[in-house]
């Protein structure tokens, strides 16, 4: 029984890989939603995380006026796709995935540029 | 002969029979990433309506955002920056050590995880706990002789900063189950669907707070 489910998986798998192949030649093999990312690279992707928390904190401590704000949401920016990208592994994500969180970036984008705009011109 | 027409007239028990005849097993790995993502963009949206409404008001009080921010130790909230990226980069390990059927150190990473909520958890307890002593809390005697842009600015702090510590409570929480099903191997070097969502979401809480930390400590 517990081969016969074995099999089952293996085949799911399989055709798994091979649709995505088709999709993105470099997940060929790899187990579904599975792509070996070696321990290096977390501990290379940490350590520029850590390093740009150094730089907000020390920018902050410049006075740059109302540089200051915006380089802080800059870096912030950048931190958050090294996180989503290598650590939410949105890079061996499927293409509709990425469509769709590029899609609720856009809304959330949209949301603060109405507002904004409304905000500036009163 | 009669099972398979009664079968043949319900469309439904058709598919779960033949299903469970194959030995077959239920699993959609992709399906089960999008919802997580689906649930990770109710979560955007929820704070970022928050994140909104902060920048509406510091746009409008400017000034008393940059008074209140000014008695925030940002030495505990870069600390704390520091625990959250170490334990997103561990959850990120544990995922690839169950890829290479290393089911200890998954295990261990997991910990590791779970240790560096609870500090984040205790640096802000020493933090609240501070700010409710200098009487700055909702209707507190210190807040009630604030501007309105302090006053906002500390309402704000209170909700998103509880909203979020309320997400890392409930992070540990899901990485607590997932180990579990690592221990009673649920979840395996081909099967680990539950662990990545478990990261995807304690990323999120990362994130978050990536954008906390400026905001409410580093404002000058």
């Amino acid at each position: 029984m517990s081969e016969q489910i074995h099999t089952g998986e293996m085949t799911a798998g399989q055709a798994h890989a091979a649709a995505h192949g088709e999709a993105e030649h470099s997940h060929a093999g790899a187990h579904a939603g599975g792509h070996m990312v070696g321990y290096g690279t977390y501990f290379m992707v940490w350590l520029g995380l850590v390093a740009l928390t150094a730089v907000t904190v020390t920018i902050a401590g410049i006075q740059l006026g109302s540089l200051t704000l915006l380089t802080a949401m800059l870096i912030a920016s950048v931190k958050t796709a090294l996180v989503g990208y290598h650590f939410m592994h949105i890079k061996y994500d499927n293409k509709i995935i990425k469509v769709f969180i590029l899609v609720c970036l856009v809304i959330f984008l949209t949301f603060w540029i109405l507002t904004f705009s409304d905000l500036s011109f009163r | 002969m009669t099972e398979h027409s009664e079968v043949l007239n319900q469309p439904e028990a058709e598919v779960q029979e033949h299903t469970h005849a194959e030995g077959h097993v239920h699993r959609d790995d992709e399906g089960s990433k999008m919802a997580m993502w689906l649930f990770l963009f109710t979560e955007l949206l929820l704070f970022g309506g928050l994140f909104l409404l902060y920048g509406a008001y510091r746009f409008e009080y400017a000034d008393g955002f940059k008074v209140a921010a000014a008695e925030m130790n940002s030495f505990i909230g870069a600390v704390n920056t520091i625990i959250l990226l170490t334990s997103s980069l561990s959850v990120a390990l544990s995922i690839a050590a169950m890829q290479r059927s290393h089911k200890k150190l998954a295990l261990g990473m997991l910990w590791f995880t779970i240790l560096c909520g609870i500090a984040f958890l205790i640096n802000k307890y020493f933090e609240w706990s501070h700010e409710i002593h200098n009487g700055v809390y909702p209707g507190g005697p210190a807040l009630e002789n604030m501007s309105n842009g302090e006053i906002l600015y500390f309402g704000l702090y209170y909700v998103m900063t509880g909203l979020h510590g309320l997400h890392v409570i409930i992070g540990l929480i899901f990485i607590g189950f997932i180990m579990v099903f690592i221990a009673r191997d649920k979840i395996t070097s081909t099967n680990f669907q539950k662990l990545e969502n478990a990261g995807l979401y304690w990323h999120l809480v990362d994130v978050i707070w990536i954008f906390l930390f400026p905001l409410f400590y580093l404002l000058h």
